[in-house]
């Protein structure tokens, strides 16, 4: 039996994955269990592709093995393909219906794959597809989306969906607490819903 | 008093406060930045907290708070340590009274540093105690401890966390924040302070005589400490540790070591119990090689074999590898899981809106044939669109563009560096190609900020670190006073004034300075300014990708065609660039 529950959620510097980390982190001192996590700062964060680590229950290292994690969060298709190899075969991704071509592509005519194809090589995994952007809408910011994604996420994670909420309420800004409560809450519904 | 969940550089400030620090001074770098950044706004203890220009600064500002008499802190990334190595290596000799930390954070995979140096050798070096966590947790207890310490050997003390330290998160068990302050008071003492050969040879032996019992103690404090399981073993340091603790079976003997220097005799008394031990730490192989010295007739593994790394950082299942290796079994096996081959790389770009894509794009129209050495900051990025050719440290743009344009080279060299970085080690080069009539241009890529490491303010914001309003110095009146007679300020939004400076400096000869002038995108949107998006004109555009060459991450093209995402900052240099006119403001047209 794995000692934690390894989560890696994968995106864009500038999408906001650090702060769906802190909330699991948050989550795991509300419910009195030890976590370890990792970030990506500094150069790499400039629009860049990041990653966030966090081990519910860990009690050593913050980093997870390749192979080895038990749900990779993604909000980004072509960040689902560049890290999905963290998942075990058949393991569970949820991931954002979204597609940023990276600025390069267009300047080196490099050949992207596009959202059909991506979801094609992504479908030996148990995958949950999310239209973030319109939950987030629908919440009342666009802004919103990764909280709409680890909602969507949260039916697969090890911590109480009261416990998640409460850990938004204290990880957004303020003024903000209102909408994301209401992301969650839509991408849970969707998440628990989703094919 | 309670558990937290924070970040490794967090917890090492809060384990600062508890400690009742009254001077903490530093230069941003990653990983290291955060620390002063929580020192700075936090509002529970009022002290000294400034943000140095340079780590040399910092390095003599804190430890002449330590001489008087006060708890001093000094924080810098690695490479930082090499422009503060001079000041470190005399005030092993010098000492302190007060407790004094200096931070350096090492940066193994050099995730956003030039190098993998290992900070551990700077100490062994200048003969000083080094401490290198474990965990986020154990970071905290032992900066916390480290003042302490520093005052009882009267010796600076350096603390050497890694990126997996700095900026992994953990549930973090907190003390209280210490409410005491001492009176800083400076007792004369030219025997200690006033480093003439006759005092320093004195110091020195002062010095070395310290050693043997500062090896005791860092046992005695459990920093290096072992557990004798078996007739095999492991030797780890540092964050592996915490990698080597996920992977090792319960019969094999393990050692920690926190702390530095060594002690010989503990060291080699575990050795000697085990027929076989494997070392595993990221970076030099330091402990490794102590290993070797220690072990008479056991058989060590480490990377001086091949058995481990010497480069880039570890995970589990690096250790569990040289285990292997080493005939030794890992608890867990890893599967081998290779990236899906033929993914678009998404490196990381300056940001849509950022004044240096511009000031890159000027520059290389106008110098098609130029040389451009840059700096150290977001602009290191220019990479990606042929605008840096060589980075070697802070500071080097101006003096390796000096030093092409003395060698012979007959093209035109343009250099390219931030404020920050430029009043950091930029001016004496400065000063240099001047005084030596280098004949080149150099740009200060002028945003107000220190930017990559996190926005800190710098002499040039007008702000000081913990909020202050500061006299904005004048980047202009630098450079004439260090003879600079051409120096003109541009906004490089502005592309065809920009175009048109660049121009004026290539007619002329000597040293010449543009300062592109222009508040990071980052700063100016918090700060509430808002610029109108800008649109494409699918009637007017011919998909002819002259956009495309700026680079701007706020371009994509959707069938052939230029189109402006919701990424875009109004900042407009496009509408310049389009030769049909097709990229409008939006709401015009």
């Amino acid at each position: 039996m794995k000692p934690s529950f390894d989560i890696l959620i994968v995106g864009i510097g500038g999408q906001g994955t650090v702060l769906a980390s802190n909330v699991l982190g948050e989550a795991c001192i509300l419910e009195n269990r030890t976590v370890r996590s990792a970030e990506t700062h500094g150069m790499a964060q400039r629009g860049g592709s990041v990653e966030s680590h966090i081990r519910i229950d860990g009690k050593h290292g913050s980093l997870i093995v390749p192979g080895t994690a038990d749900l990779l969060v993604a909000f980004d298709l072509l960040e689902a393909l560049r890290y999905r190899h963290y998942l075990p075969a058949g393991g569970k991704l949820v991931v954002n219906r979204n597609l940023v071509v990276p600025t390069s592509v267009y300047q080196q005519g490099i050949d992207v794959p596009d959202e059909e194809s991506i979801l094609a090589a992504l479908a030996d995994l148990d995958v949950t597809c999310i239209d973030a952007a319109a939950l987030a809408e629908e919440a009342g910011s666009i802004l919103s989306q990764n909280i709409v994604m680890l909602g969507a996420a949260s039916g697969d994670i090890p911590l109480r969906p009261e416990t998640l909420e409460e850990a938004v309420r204290r990880c957004v800004p303020p003024k903000t607490v209102e909408v994301n409560t209401a992301a969650f809450r839509l991408g849970r519904e969707k998440g628990a819903g989703a094919p | 008093m309670a558990i937290r969940y924070l970040l490794g550089n967090e917890g090492i400030a809060h384990a600062c406060l508890e400690a009742n620090i009254d001077f903490a001074s530093g230069y941003p770098g990653t990983p290291s930045s955060e620390v002063i950044d929580v020192l700075r706004v936090q509002k529970e203890r009022p002290f000294t907290v400034e943000w140095s220009t340079n780590e040399k600064v910092a390095f003599e500002n804190a430890l002449a708070a330590a001489w008087c008499g006060v708890r001093a802190l000094c924080t810098m990334k690695h490479v930082g340590l090499n422009v503060a190595a001079d000041p470190l290596m005399t005030s092993a000799y010098t000492g302190v009274t007060g407790g004094f930390v200096i931070l350096s954070a090492d940066d193994p995979f050099a995730h956003s540093s030039q190098n993998e140096q290992d900070t551990r050798r700077y100490a062994h070096f200048a003969r000083l105690p080094c401490l290198d966590p474990a965990s986020v947790q154990e970071a905290h207890d032992m900066i916390r401890d480290a003042f302490s310490l520093s005052e009882e050997f009267g010796l600076p003390v350096i603390f050497r966390p890694t990126t997996r330290i700095c900026h992994s998160k953990g549930d973090v068990d907190l003390g209280e924040i210490g409410t005491e302050h001492r009176a800083a008071e400076f007792r004369r003492d030219p025997k200690q302070y006033v480093v003439i050969p006759a005092h320093t040879r004195v110091l020195h032996k002062v010095l070395n005589e310290k050693q043997p019992a500062l090896k005791k103690r860092l046992v005695e404090l459990g920093y290096n400490r072992h557990t004798v399981r078996g007739r095999t073993a492991v030797v780890a340091s540092g964050v592996a540790a915490a990698y080597v603790q996920e992977v090792l079976g319960d019969d094999v003997s393990l050692a920690v070591v926190g702390a530095y220097p060594i002690d010989e005799e503990w060291l080699a008394d575990f050795v000697d119990r085990h027929d076989k031990v494997l070392v595993v730490e990221e970076l030099d192989p330091v402990v490794e090689e102590a290993v070797r010295q220690a072990a008479t007739k056991t058989e060590v593994f480490g990377k001086i074999d091949g058995t481990v790394p010497y480069e880039g950082e570890f995970t589990p299942a690096t250790v569990a590898a040289a285990l292997e290796k080493a005939g030794m079994t890992p608890t867990v096996v890893f599967p081998a899981a290779a990236p899906v081959p033929g993914v678009p790389p998404r490196p990381p770009i300056l940001c849509a809106g950022c004044m240096h894509r511009p000031t890159f794009y000027a520059m290389r129209k106008v110098f098609r044939d130029g040389i451009f050495p840059s700096d150290i900051g977001c602009y290191t990025l220019g990479l990606q669109l042929g605008a840096v050719d060589t980075t070697i440290c802070m500071g080097a743009s101006i003096t390796v563009g000096s030093g092409i344009a003395r060698s012979g080279e007959e093209r035109p060299v343009i250099s390219t560096i931030g404020d920050s970085t430029f009043l950091h080690t930029g001016i004496p080069g400065l000063l240099n190609a001047v005084y030596n009539g280098a004949d080149m241009v150099v740009v200060i890529l002028d945003n107000r900020i220190t930017a990559m490491t996190g926005h800190q303010p710098n002499p040039n914001t007008g702000m000081t670190a913990t909020g202050e309003e500061s006299t904005p110095i004048s980047l202009d009146a630098i450079c004439r006073s260090c003879g600079v007679s051409w120096v003109e300020t541009v906004d490089p939004y502005d592309l065809p004034v920009l175009l048109d400076t660049f121009r004026k400096a290539k007619e002329r000869r000597g040293v010449r300075v543009i300062i592109a002038k222009q508040p990071c995108v980052i700063t100016a949107r918090k700060s509430g300014i808002r610029r109108k998006a800008y649109t494409v004109d699918l009637e007017r555009c011919t998909g002819c990708g002259a956009c495309r060459s700026f680079g701007c991450p706020a371009i994509a093209f959707v069938d052939k065609n230029a189109t402006i995402t919701e990424l875009c900052a109004g900042c407009g240099v496009c509408a310049d660039i389009c030769p049909s006119g097709a990229i409008v403001m939006e709401g015009r047209r």
